[in-house]
């Protein structure tokens, strides 16, 4: 090759806490060139790049520069050494000019004149095809125009080598396509660029070279001009594992959730969900696919009535015809506002009306068991907080992906974590910790949690530990609708099949489960249907025990094929 | 040429690192050494500050000594340090379960001051015209009810719009000295500002004058302590300090815990407020509280937020502060030495958190040789 090496990093290794996030790397960056770093969210590009940049410094390995090892302290390190990162959030002040942010932090050599950097920002931009106008405020611009005001940044301060954090997820194609000429006309300047990224499409289309980088390690580096879409989403996803879940064959699947149109727009404006429809059935496990921040978290969010939505419904179907009321999951009020409606009947099939009846009376018959549910209940979830669903009498369990986060309180005990759906329950202003207790000690028996006592606050337990405790929690709920978002992230395997099992546990009992995962094969291998999430859209539906991972795997990167038609649902 | 590729090729010094977890013993040791290392500092800075200590050396055992004359010496004088220490308490305890939602409330000097004002102000209007123990009534619930407003409007306020309490009961603390200022030029017509002792709405006391306060801070001490442990209120105040988005994901009206907790702080602070402004003063000055709102946060934090640990911590401060009275009597310096002395061990009482929870790394010599012999 006669392209001079760049940047060439040697063994780099960089841990948080026990998770390894690159794992002895080694990395060449060409002169003129345009590097793609492919991998699924969490494998380590970002945190690779962030060494180089200067973000974060490598516990081992060796950093190269035209062949003089290097040390990248601090940005300002690597700024000197001319190497410049975009990061996917931009960093910008609103009130200042396109021209002033991109000075910011530069020394001058003579005064500051705020006329000579726009002449400067204006013929770089002309030198590589840049649309901006320096004088523009940052809050007056689109996100594109963000963008070009810090790659102009990162080239103004003289960078020939750029690294691009997954820059097309926030263009429009036709924003895309302009980035990607100005990219071009940068390498054929001689700069060299590196873009993170994990849409296949672009990678083939901007690319010299691809590296690719799964769970931290780099697997290869190929030439684009050989490389496939399947080749490298095998390479990205690697090989099929087998793997030994006992997957039962789903009995007698009820529709239990529809979900129908939900439309969802983050607080930045940007629409993450996008008429996304779908059923899971009770006694099946619906999976879903998907790049981690796909919409998978607003949709579960939104079924769990924390996320407000746009558009849409959300239908729960509770199978509860000529199932007797019970008040274990639903209040005197309701079950009397429910009596209104005409919803019940007795044993003989005769309406019930609780006219005229005092509350204790009507306790007593709901009680007995003998005020029975005319139909099964319909109930549309859309815009109810969590608090009034579960009033609603809808068991509904949510593993949240970020378990200390949102899941559990990490400060706490297993104790006091088991009270957390349930503390209102008892009469008096004082919590019950005595059946919180009970079931904190059942839980830790049955799921083995290793944790020093009942009271060690959650946060100093394992990641798998933590998880047993919450799911278990979860799944104590008895719940109708189970939904788990990556339970299994950052668990050991053995950890791992206990709640593979916990679910399919769940499963046999008749619970719609829906498992978000990001590990294809635990996908493959557990859930009965997959649905694959791409942007906010649904873009195919299949049967887990004839998909493919490549096949998925396209669903999940490619962005220009049509949707497939979701199966219809039993 | 070698040193300069050494250089080059660089480690930072150090870089810090948080500790996983540190056992609670480990910890309390450290803060325990902490708190004797920033007495030796106290006593070196005496020894710099104070010409009389440097002509004798000898008599830096005297100043140690201060910190335990200032308080228990005599009986009068351990009174008044228990009840400095329990209005101390109180206060603190009144800021303590709107810190544990991380609500940043610095407003207890106002709050608190507020509540001096208006029980006051009831004993000013209707002293003497309604039974004793009916007008000791009206200023207990005035004093409440004003703590409580003054604790609702930020309250209100960053429920509804999410504006920084930090800063909202800071100027609410303004508002309350200048209304205070303004109440006593209209009822001092002489111009001095000054309101005497009023004849009304003493709180009756037995055994010991302090008795009273000294007891119902010890009650109000665990009264919170069920409250924050083991009422639904308390469960749902932790879990809100803890992560809204689990508050949220339970089911927990977070404003509403915002708004209900701080309506207890406020009542809290209006209880205080009575009892400077009938257990004590029975007058009202802009300096009624002086600066205890302030010091009660120190005591809250330090205590980490334990009602229980708290009597330990407004009982430190609260010794520093008696000690430092007795050193600026007996040696003779000025008002200011005393606040060095506060500051210097509070400095070495919060860095020791930083130790606590970090740890510093420095760079390892080995791993360096090793680097300049992998370079060559």
């Amino acid at each position: 090759m006669e392209k001079s090496i760049a940047l060439s990093m040697r063994g780099i290794t960089k841990r948080f806490g026990s998770v390894v996030a690159n794992n002895h790397v080694d990395l060449d960056v060409y002169q003129g060139e345009i590097l793609s770093i492919l991998g699924e969210n969490g494998c380590g590009k970002t945190t690779l790049m962030n060494m180089i940049a200067g973000i974060y410094f490598p516990d081992e390995g060796k950093i190269y520069k035209e062949g003089q090892e290097v040390v990248i302290r601090s940005p300002k390190d690597a700024f000197d050494l001319k190497i410049g990162m975009i990061h996917q959030h931009f960093k910008l002040v609103d009130l200042f000019t396109a021209a002033e942010n991109i000075v910011l932090g530069v020394k001058q050599e003579n005064a500051y004149n705020l006329k000579d950097v726009n002449n400067r920002v204006s013929e770089i931009a002309q030198k590589y095809g840049f649309h901006i106008d320096p004088r523009k405020k940052i809050y007056d611009m689109s996100v594109s125009e963000k963008q070009t005001v810090e790659i102009i940044k990162v080239l103004y301060r003289g960078a020939d080598i750029l690294i691009l954090d997954e820059p097309t997820a926030v263009l429009t194609p036709q924003e895309i396509e302009r980035l990607f000429n100005v990219l071009k006309r940068m390498k054929e300047d001689g700069k060299s660029i590196i873009i993170i990224t994990h849409k296949l499409h672009e990678v083939l289309s901007v690319s010299d070279r691809v590296a690719i980088l799964r769970k931290g390690e780099h697997i290869a580096t190929v030439e684009t001009k050989d490389a496939t879409e399947s080749s490298l989403t095998e390479m990205m996803v690697g090989k099929k594992i087998t793997l030994n879940i006992d997957r039962s064959e789903p009995k007698n699947p009820q529709p239990r959730l529809f979900v129908k149109n939900l439309n969802c727009v983050d607080p930045e404006g940007i629409q993450v969900l996008k008429d996304v429809s779908f059923t899971a059935n009770g006694g099946e496990i619906l999976g879903i696919a998907g790049i981690a921040g796909s919409g998978q978290r607003e949709l579960l969010e939104a079924i769990a009535g924390l996320q407000p939505l746009t558009g849409g419904e959300i239908i729960f179907h509770n199978p509860k015809k000529d199932q007797p009321v019970t008040f274990f999951h639903k209040s005197l009020n309701r079950v009397k506002e429910l009596a209104s409606q005409e919803a019940f009947h007795d044993e003989y099939g005769n309406p019930i009306s609780f006219g005229g009846m005092n509350n204790k009376q009507i306790r007593g018959w709901v009680e007995s068991g003998k005020v029975l549910f005319k139909e099964d209940e319909v109930m549309n979830l859309r815009d109810k907080t969590p608090l009034e669903i579960r009033e609603l009498g809808v068991r509904l369990s949510f593993v949240p992906e970020d378990r200390l986060g949102m899941g559990l309180v990490g400060s706490m005990g297993i104790t006091d974590n088991m009270m957390l759906r349930s503390y209102r329950k008892g009469p008096a202003g004082f919590v019950d910790r005595k059946k919180p207790r009970q079931l904190a000690d059942e839980i830790i028996r049955e799921l083995e949690v290793a944790t020093p006592g009942v009271n060690t606050p959650v946060r100093r337990l394992s990641g798998g530990n933590v998880q047993k405790v919450l799911v278990g929690r979860e799944i104590a709920f008895a719940p109708k609708v189970l939904m788990a978002a990556y339970p299994v992230r950052g668990l050991d395997i053995n950890s791992s099949y206990t709640i593979y099992n916990l679910l399919n546990k769940q499963k046999e009992k008749g619970v719609a489960v829906i498992f978000v995962g990001e590990d294809l094969d635990v996908l493959l291998g557990l859930c009965d249907r997959i649905l694959v999430i791409n942007s906010g859209k649904i873009t195919g539906l299949v049967d887990a025990r004839t998909a493919t991972k490549e096949e998925i795997g396209l669903m999940m990167t490619q962005t220009d094929t049509p949707a497939k038609e979701a199966v219809p649902c039993v | 040429m070698r040193v300069k590729k050494a250089n080059a090729v660089q480690e930072p010094l150090f870089h810090l690192a948080k500790r996983s977890e540190i056992a609670v013993w480990k910890a309390w040791v450290i803060r325990l050494a902490v708190i004797l290392l920033g007495f030796i500092v106290c006593g070196l800075a005496a020894f710099v500050l104070i010409e009389k200590l440097q002509d004798d050396p000898s008599k830096i055992v005297d100043f140690y000594k201060c910190f335990y004359k200032g308080a228990f010496s005599t009986s009068r004088k351990l009174w008044k340090f228990l009840k400095n220490m329990a209005i101390l308490q109180c206060i603190s305890l009144a800021v303590t379960p709107a810190f544990r939602m991380r609500f940043w409330n610095i407003g207890a000097e106002g709050q608190t001051l507020v509540s001096v004002l208006g029980c006051i102000a009831v004993a000013f209007y209707l002293g003497g015209t309604v039974p004793a123990g009916v007008l000791l009534v009206l200023m207990f619930v005035a004093a409440v009810l004003c703590g409580m407003i003054w604790a609702l409007i930020p309250a209100l306020f960053k429920a509804r719009w999410n504006t920084n309490e930090t800063l909202f009961t800071l100027m609410m603390n303004y508002v309350a000295t200048f209304l205070v200022s303004y109440f006593l030029i209209v009822w001092v017509p002489s111009g001095s500002s000054t309101l005497g002792k009023l004849n009304y709405g003493k709180l009756p006391s037995f055994g010991h004058d302090y008795l009273v306060i000294i007891l119902i801070a010890l009650i109000l001490t665990i009264g919170l302590y069920i409250y924050l442990k083991h009422s639904k209120h308390g469960y749902e105040i932790s879990v809100v300090g803890e992560s809204v988005r689990t508050a949220q994901y339970s089911g927990i009206n977070v404003k509403k815990v915002i708004i209900r907790t701080m309506a207890v702080s406020g009542m809290l602070c209006g209880l205080s407020g009575f009892l400077i402004g009938a257990g004590l003063d029975q007058s009202v000055t802009t300096e009624s509280v002086g600066g205890q709102g302030f010091t009660a946060i120190m005591v809250s934090w330090l205590a980490k937020f334990n009602p229980l640990v708290m009597l330990l911590t407004s009982g430190l401060i609260s010794l520093l502060n008696s000690g430092a009275a007795q050193i600026s009597q007996d040696l003779n310096v000025n008002g200011a030495f005393p606040d060095v002395i506060t500051g210097i061990i509070l400095f070495f009482i919060i860095g020791c958190e930083f130790f606590i929870n970090y740890r510093i790394i420095f760079r390892k010599r080995s791993q360096s040789i090793l680097n300049k012999e992998g370079v060559k």
